[in-house]
Order: C-alpha cells, then structure tokens, then sequence
C-alpha cells in the first residue's frame, strides 16, 4: 500500500520540520510553523489511518534504524482506527494550537522547548498503534510519556502545582513503563522473538502461568495510562495542569492508547486471556467508571472535572473490551464481537468531544484565567461561539440523543444485555452491575456536565474576570469548529464507520463477518435484531421543536417578546453572589455519596479578644480529596520516605563500612554461587 | 397497512397531546373528591393552558437560549416518545426504531435542557431545583436500565414493540416474578421522573421543598403553558408506557382500523385508570424529605436487580 507509506513518510517528516522550527525559530513564526507541521502531520495520521481502516494493510522493517533490533512497523485495521483517531485529534487541535500559544498571555506554552516537543508528542500519537516489535512499541510508548511530560510541564515557572504535578506523571508512568517492560519481556522471552508476528506464533505454546502473568503485567501498565482506579492519581493532576491543546491531545489521544494496548496484546498477541483476567478487568472498568464520574460531579475545577470525566469515560472503554474478552473467552464471539465494536466506537467518540471540551475549556481559561466554576458564569453572552462548541461536544459527553456519546453507550448496552446469552454465574452476576453502572455513571455525567454547562457558561458573571470575558481568537475557533464538525458526524452518521469497526474487530480475532453495518442513516446490528437511526431521531426532535414553537406562534396574541426583569419569587433580580455555584449543585450528590466521598470541613470561629461570646471571624472550608489517593499512595509514599530515611543509616561516611559492605557483598555472591551451582 | 401504521402514530401523539391536561384535570378531580372538595373539573388544566397562552411571551433579563428553548424540547422530546412508544398498535412505520433506551434517553433529554433553563435564570430557586433534578434524574438511571434489562431478557431484544407483543402473545411472562418486579421498580422510577409523590410534589410551592417547580419558577405565559404541557405529557406517555408492558391487551398487532380504535379506547381507560389510582394513593401519602429518597430509589434498583436475576434463574435452564 504505498499511500499510507508516503503519508508514513510525511508525518515523520513534518514531525521533524515542526521540531526544528519550534526550536529555532522566532516566537511568532515559530508557533505558526509548529502548529501548521503538526496539523499536517495529523493529516497524515488520519490519512494512513483511515486507508488501514478501510481494510489497507502496511508493513515495514527498517533495520538500520535501531541498533540489534531495527524497527518494525505494522498498519492493520485496529492500529488504523487508533492512528485516524489520534491523527484526526491532532490536526484539529494543532490548528486550535496556533491561536493559543499565539497570545501573549501563553508563555510557557509558546517556549522553544515546549513548541519543539510538541509535534514530537503528536508522532509519538500516531505512530504508537503502528508500532510492530517489543522494542519499537516500548521506544514510542517511552517518546510518548517523556514529551508528554515535557509538555505538562510548560507553565512550571508560573505554578508550583504543575511542578507537583510533573512529578506524579513521571513517577507513575515510568512506573507503568517497569510494567509493560517486564510483561513484554517476559512475552517476548517465553514467545522466543520480539517481533509482533513471532509473538503472535509463540503465544499459543505457553503455560497458563505464563500467560496469566504477561496479561496482569502488560494489563496494569496500560490501565494505568488508560487513568483507571486506583491507578488514576497523575490524571487529574497532569491533565488540567497541562496546558490546554496538550490536555487535549492527552485526554483525547493518549489515555485511548491504553485501551488499544489492551486490545493488541491480549486479543490479538496473547490470543485471549483468561476469564478471570477480563473480569479483573471489566470490573477497574466499572470502578473507575463510577468513581470518575463522581469525582467530576464534585469537581469546581473545570479542568479537573473534564480529567475525571476521562477516567470515566476509558472506564467504560474498558467495561466493553473485559465484557468482550469474558464472552470470547466463553466461546460466544457474536457478543464479544458486539461488545469490542461498542467500545472502539466510544474510544472515537469519546476523543473528539473530549478533545472539544478540553480546547473550549482552553478558551475560557485563556479569555479569564479562571479554572474555578465557582467564579465563572455569564460566559454564553460574552463567547458565544466557545460556549456553543462546549454545548455539542457536553451533548456527546452525557450520552442523550442526539449526542454522540448516547450511540456508543447504546451499543454497549445492547452488547451487554445480549451477553446473558452466554451461560455461567459470573456473566449472571456481572451483566446486570455493568449495566447499572453504565446507567448510574450516565445519569451522573448528565448532572456533571449540565453543571459545567449551566454554573460555567449561563446565568450572570460570579467574578470581574469572567464579566471581562472575550472570545477567542479565529485559529482557536476553526480548531473548535473541526472537532464539531467532527461530533455531529458521529453523532449523525456513525454507520460509516461500521465496515471500519467491523475489520478492526476481526483483527482481535472475534467475527470474521461483519458486527455492524449501516448506510450511513442507520447503525444495524447484523447478528441481533436491533438498529438504531441516529439522523431520522435528530430529524423528528427538530420536527417537534418546530411544531411546538408553531403552536405557540399561532396562539399568541402579541408577537414580540417582552423584556422584563427576574420574577425570583417577588424578590427581584438577585446579584451574582445569590446564584447557585458549581458547590452548591453539587451538595446533594455529594450528601448521597458521602460514604464513599468522605468530605473533609472544617470550621474555625475566632471570638474577639475581650469576649468568648462576640465572634471576630468564621473560616469554612471544604474539601472533597480523592479518596483513593488519600487511602492508598499516601500511606505508601509516607512509608517509602520512611525507609529512605532509615537507609541513610546505612551510609554514614565512614570508609571502613563502605569497604566492608564490599566485602560481605563478594562473600555473599560467593557463598551462593559456590551452595547453589 | 402503512396508512393504518402512521394513522397509529398520529393518533398516539394526539392523543398524548390531547388527553395529556385531561389526565392531569382527571387526577386532580379524583384528589379533590377523596379530600372532600368540589374540585374544579376535568377540563380545568386546558383552560389554564389556553389562558396562558394568550398571555405575552417575556423573557427575564438575564437569560439565554437555553431558557427559551427547554420549554419547546420538553414538548419535542416527549412528543417523539410518544410516536415511538406502542401505545396503541405495534405495526407502524417508527416501530423499528422504538427502543426502550432510546425512550429513557429521550425523556431524560428533555429533563436535562429544563434543568439547564432552571440554571440560565441564574436565581438560587433555579439553580437548587436544578441541582434537585439531576440528583434524583442521576440516581433513577440505574433502576430505570435494569427494569429495561430485566424486560428485554424474555424477547431478546430492546425494541418496545417486540417487547409488548411478546407480551400479548405471552402472557405469561407479564406475571412471572420477574416481569412483576420489573413492573413495580419502573413504576417507582415513573414516580420520580414524573415529579410525584412521594417524591416531588406537583402543587407544591414551599420553596424548600420545591423540585420541578422550582426549576420553571421564571417561566410565564405561553412557555409556562408548553412546560405544563410538557409535564403532563410526560405524565400520560409514562403512564401509557406503564400500561403497554404490564397491561398489553387491546393493543392493536395487525394493521386493521378496528383494531387501532379498540386499542385507542383502551389506553385511554387503562391510563385513566392508572392516573386515577396514582391520585388515589396520593391522597394518603406525605413527600419523602429529599435525601430519604435515594432510599427509595435504591429499593426500586434491588427490586430491578432481582427481577434480572429472577429472569436468569428461573428461565434460564
């Protein structure tokens, strides 16, 4: 296939020239240049993905590259699915990129080191599904979190939290990266060959332990980077931390490399995994479906509720891909096939209106400073066209029609609710919870978005930072407008990718037939009786709405609207500080869910000095802290420093021990070679 | 046969349009003669409607789109459910497309674009009835996807119209444990997406206690008509609903006219019937204290649960 080689070739290309320009060029030249390299290089990505998807297939070796093993590059329809996403993702939010570092406000972001890696990121993007060996895969996958981490920490000079927040990434992805190293080596050496193909062959011939062990591995580093519980802590740290067209690139491409991670080794390398390891991971699915989607209900951070939301969202990623592999792994691949299918489609889904939300929470930070919802509102009259694109891609997010997000939650429904078919206690027990926390994170997300919606963009100004609010500019505006675009097609026709999906399932083994097909106006399920016409229910809500407002233009007396001031129940038109703020519609969810939030007050009252009784001054305040992080890496970091504090025992400065820990070392190393061999 | 079918789709919607005040004057009727009052008759809500409006269209200063267009989705969104949903004949044009989710969807939909309306006025009545609604919209999803789970197990399938002429050709799957459980968690759920007791009360206007009303306290004239409407509506489709998947008889399976006007009389008796037993029972009830009904609610999601499993167990030897 040479058009996805050139376009290979290109981006590669255009990677390099936007590296150059971002760090030799002047800063405006520099940020144009970069953004147009990156754009194009996401074309390119889109290009070779979509040729793959369609059923195209690439390889190639290139033995000079990489000393002893070279690298080796695959394209099939699953890694295609993956580079259009990430390639789609990354043209319409380079573009976005242009106007965002243009500013002068955006300092650390439009710096050479910043600018020099960020096409860097966007290849590693692009190019990690393609990847066809140990080493390539594990050299993307470490490019990916090193210029990512670079990335993330663009503003450190500003804010000590991005510093912290730096930290965390590294440490937790290089963690990850431990994981995936052992498991794929451990593959690797069990397989005998590092290449995908050699693995593919040596999978069969291993022992169950072996396998079990190369699924937990290789599972945990990728859940990881996929931001699920508990392993989650860096994402809602670096994500909002990060500036806003990388948040976007992380939130919307990068996290979605776990879930591919997940798929190629284990449905494709592996050739399936045991039962109890889909269920392992179906259920870090449900959790951190769950447990995501209300800390996002809690969230007044803007950035950090959309982090959370990721974690939600990957969640139900994962639901799919377990509940897929627990029904491959009964022999009933028409389910598994159903089930993968769902989840590949929310992974597109979920990129592009993550990717939106991120840039037009971009915007409102650019235009305002402010992250904090409390302080927002008002926005809708002052940046209409961000406000608009947050209102589409936050109809995709909450998963009602006619968003795209209800589609691929639809699927995952039917997928689930058809599993019963396949015997066992577990799918008995299992189904019927997948599907109520699909159900329960669903209703919870409508409540975090219409909060994001309703607090952040409507009602009046809480602050003279979001009354001075202005819309962005153009290059921001068209990125913005690419990614709608980008939702209502998904939303509206998602049968065209139906042929796409289809090849990307039988790539992981499950269904050689086709799991969907549609003609664009209508998503059918080939093997169960149930369809779905995305364009035909859009059609009959505008048809409703214009017979309602017809009804209420033919009845009226007195055609034009009256301007008049809020009623609020005779007590006028109250000021700002009245209004409901993103804490305050969040109280009731947070009193139903305080067992497992565990909310932390404080009141402190100070009394005047000449009485007890006469009160100077009351301080409230309210913390919702991640639970998980509080309970489980707290302990642990505080025992980590605690033996490192002990271990400076061990080195004292005193020659003589330092000879004699040598010493008793040799003995030891001799003692065993001489008592073992 | 395609006439009979869109003829069923018009008359279900007109019917829900129509008929959705007159439940709602029914209800009332019922509430004020068991409470020893002469009540203001069946026919009241449409002159309110009408009355209203007439009235001029005003729009507070302050808010935006989102306030002006709730009221007309609220209607558009349960309008289409009510096209969907097989009320009255399960052979139309839309009955491939008429999917339990995608019914829940819809209505929630509608909930989510009031809410936002509620928010945009930028009061704290808004914000807090807002805020109200989509904790307990939020908390009746689970119940409301695994009574739809529990109830496609039986046919296979989601889509209504399978579901409800499984049900007629059936009948005994209505009264299987499963069935019944799944019956009573909906209903609960229909309770509280409809705003009644002991939820939220409909004729409530203590602030404190407000839910719905609190959301649309800022709407007036003719957008408070099309919100009634609207909630009245969703009221009747509900209750309809109800009845089509736990009461399927009369409804109308070939495409022959008699048939439909059979199937129409009989929706209307069975969602009277319905809302007059509701009114009933809401005579002797008290509205919950808003965080006792999460318990509620998490009642009517065990009774879902054991209805899919009792579907597993017991049918699926």
């Amino acid at each position: 296939m040479k058009g996805a080689e050139t376009a290979a070739v290109l981006a590669v290309g255009l990677a390099g020239a936007g590296a150059l320009s971002g760090a030799l060029l002047p800063r405006r030249a520099r940020v144009i240049a970069v953004g147009l390299c990156t754009a194009g290089l996401g074309g390119a990505g889109l290009t070779a993905g979509l040729m793959a998807s369609g059923g195209g297939r690439w390889s190639a070796h290139l033995p000079g590259l990489l000393p002893m093993a070279g690298v080796y590059l695959a394209v099939d329809a699953l890694s295609g699915l993956f580079m259009a996403v990430a390639g789609a993702v990354v043209l319409a939010v380079a573009v976005y990129g242009i106007g965002y570092a243009g500013g002068d406000h955006a300092r650390g972001v439009a710096s050479r080191g910043v600018q020099a890696a960020l096409p860097l990121f966007a290849l590693t993007l692009v190019l990690v599904p393609a990847a066809a060996s140990v080493s390539t895969f594990l050299l993307l996958w470490e490019a990916m979190a090193l210029t990512s981490l670079l990335l993330v920490l663009a503003d450190q000079r500003d804010r000590a939290s991005v510093r912290e927040a730096g930290v965390w990434y590294a440490v937790m992805t290089h963690l990850g990266l431990v994981l995936l190293l052992a498991g794929m080596a451990l593959f690797a050496a069990c397989a005998g060959g590092e290449t995908f193909t050699a693995l593919r062959a040596g999978a069969s011939g291993m022992s169950p332990a072996a396998r079990g062990t190369v699924f937990v591995l290789v599972a945990a580093a990728f859940a990881s980077k996929a931001g699920m519980v508990p392993l989650h802590p860096w994402l809602p740290r670096a994500h909002p931390e990060a500036p806003s067209n990388v948040s976007a690139l992380m939130s919307a491409a990068m996290v979605n490399l776990g879930a591919y991670g997940i798929v190629r080794v284990a449905f494709d390398l592996l050739g399936g995994a045991p039962r109890w390891g889909w269920l392992l991971v179906l259920a870090a699915g449900a959790l951190s479906a769950v447990y995501g989607i209300l800390q996002a209900a809690m969230a007044s951070d803007l950035k950090r509720l959309l982090a959370y939301s990721t974690s939600e969202n990957l969640g139900l990623v994962l639901i799919g891909v377990g509940a897929a592999g627990l029904f491959a792994s009964s022999g009933y691949p028409v389910p598994a096939a159903l089930a993968l299918a769902a989840a590949l489609l929310h992974v597109a889904n979920h990129a592009v209106f993550k990717a939106l939300l991120f840039c037009a929470a971009g915007s409102v930070v650019r235009a305002t400073g402010l992250r904090d919802l409390d302080r927002m509102g008002g926005l809708r009259a002052r940046m209409p066209a961000t406000a608009g694109f947050f209102t589409v891609a936050a109809l995709g997010a909450i998963a009602l029609p006619p968003g795209n997000g209800f589609l691929s939650e639809w699927l995952l429904l039917q997928s689930l609710i058809n599993g019963l078919t396949v015997p066992g206690i577990s799918t008995a027990i299992v189904l019927p919870l997948a599907v109520a926390v699909i159900a329960l994170s669903a209703g919870l997300a409508a409540a975090v978005f219409v909060k994001a919606l309703g607090v952040g963009f409507f009602a009046r100004p809480r602050s003279a930072e979001a009354a001075a609010a202005t819309e962005s500019p153009p290059g921001m505006l068209i990125g913005m407008g690419l990614l709608a675009v980008g939702c209502t097609g998904l939303a509206l026709v998602p049968g065209m990718l139906g042929d796409g999906l289809s090849r990307a399932v039988a790539v992981a083994g499950l269904g050689s037939g086709p799991t969907l097909s549609g003609d664009g106006f209508e998503l059918r399920l080939d093997r169960l009786a149930a369809s779905m016409s995305p364009l035909w229910v859009a059609a009959a809500l505008t048809a409703g709405l214009l017979a309602a407002a017809a009804l209420i233009r033919i009845t009226a007396r007195r055609g034009r609207r009256a301007n008049v001031k809020l009623w609020d129940c005779g007590g006028g038109a109250p000021t700002a500080r009245m209004s409901y703020t993103a804490t305050s519609f969040a109280e009731p969810l947070q009193r139903v869910f305080d067992d497992v939030l565990a909310p932390e007050q404080d009141v402190n009252v100070t009394p005047l000095r000449e009485s007890a009784y006469l009160v100077e001054r009351v301080r409230f305040q309210s913390r919702i802290p991640d639970r998980i992080e509080h309970r489980v890496y707290r302990p642990v970091l505080a025992a980590v420093t605690g033996l490192g504090q002990s271990a400076r025992r061990l080195a004292t400065g005193s020659v003589h021990l330092y000879l004699g820990y040598g010493f008793f070392g040799l003995v030891a190393v001799l003692l065993a070679l001489a008592v073992g061999w | 046969m395609k006439a009979i079918g869109t003829a069923a789709v018009t008359a279900q919607v007109v019917l829900v349009v129509a008929g959705a005040p007159l439940l709602a004057g029914t209800m009332r009727q019922v509430r004020a003669r068991m409470e020893g009052r002469a009540g203001p008759g069946v026919v009241q809500p449409w002159r309110d409607l009408r009355k209203l409006l007439r009235k001029e269209a005003i729009t507070p200063i302050g808010t935006g789109p989102a306030f002006r267009v709730a009221p007309l989705l609220l209607v558009a969104t349960t309008a289409v459910v009510a096209a969907l949903v097989p009320l009255a004949s399960t052979v139309t044009p839309v009955s491939g497309s008429a999917d339990l989710i995608l019914v829940v969807a819809l209505l929630a939909l509608g909930t989510v674009a009031l809410a936002l309306a509620g928010l945009d006025t930028g009061t704290a009545f808004g914000g807090m009835g807002a805020s109200r609604e989509m904790t307990v919209a939020a908390l009746v999803e689970p119940t409301i996807l695994l009574a739809v789970f529990a109830l496609s197990i039986p046919t296979g399938s989601t889509n209504l119209s399978a579901i409800v002429s499984g049900g007629i050709h059936d009948p005994v799957r209505l009264a299987s444990p499963a069935g019944l459980l799944a019956t009573a968690a909906l209903a609960v759920a229909v309770l509280a997406e409809t705003g009644r007791l002991p939820v939220d009360n409909p004729s409530t206007h203590l602030e404190l206690t407000m839910v719905h009303e609190a959301m649309v306290l800022e709407y007036a004239g003719p957008d408070l008509a099309l919100v009634e409407l609207g909630a009245q509506m969703r009221l009747a489709v509900l209750l309809g609903l109800l009845a089509s998947l736990s009461a399927p008889w009369g409804i109308a399976t070939t495409a022959s006219p008699a048939a439909l006007a059979l199937a129409l009389v009989l929706l209307t008796a069975k969602v009277a019937l319905l809302g007059s037993a509701l009114a009933a029972a809401e005579v002797f009830w008290a509205k919950l204290r808003l965080f006792r009904v999460p318990e509620l609610l998490a009642g009517s999601f065990l009774l879902a649960l054991l209805a899919v499993t009792a579907s597993y167990f017991l049918t699926g030897e």
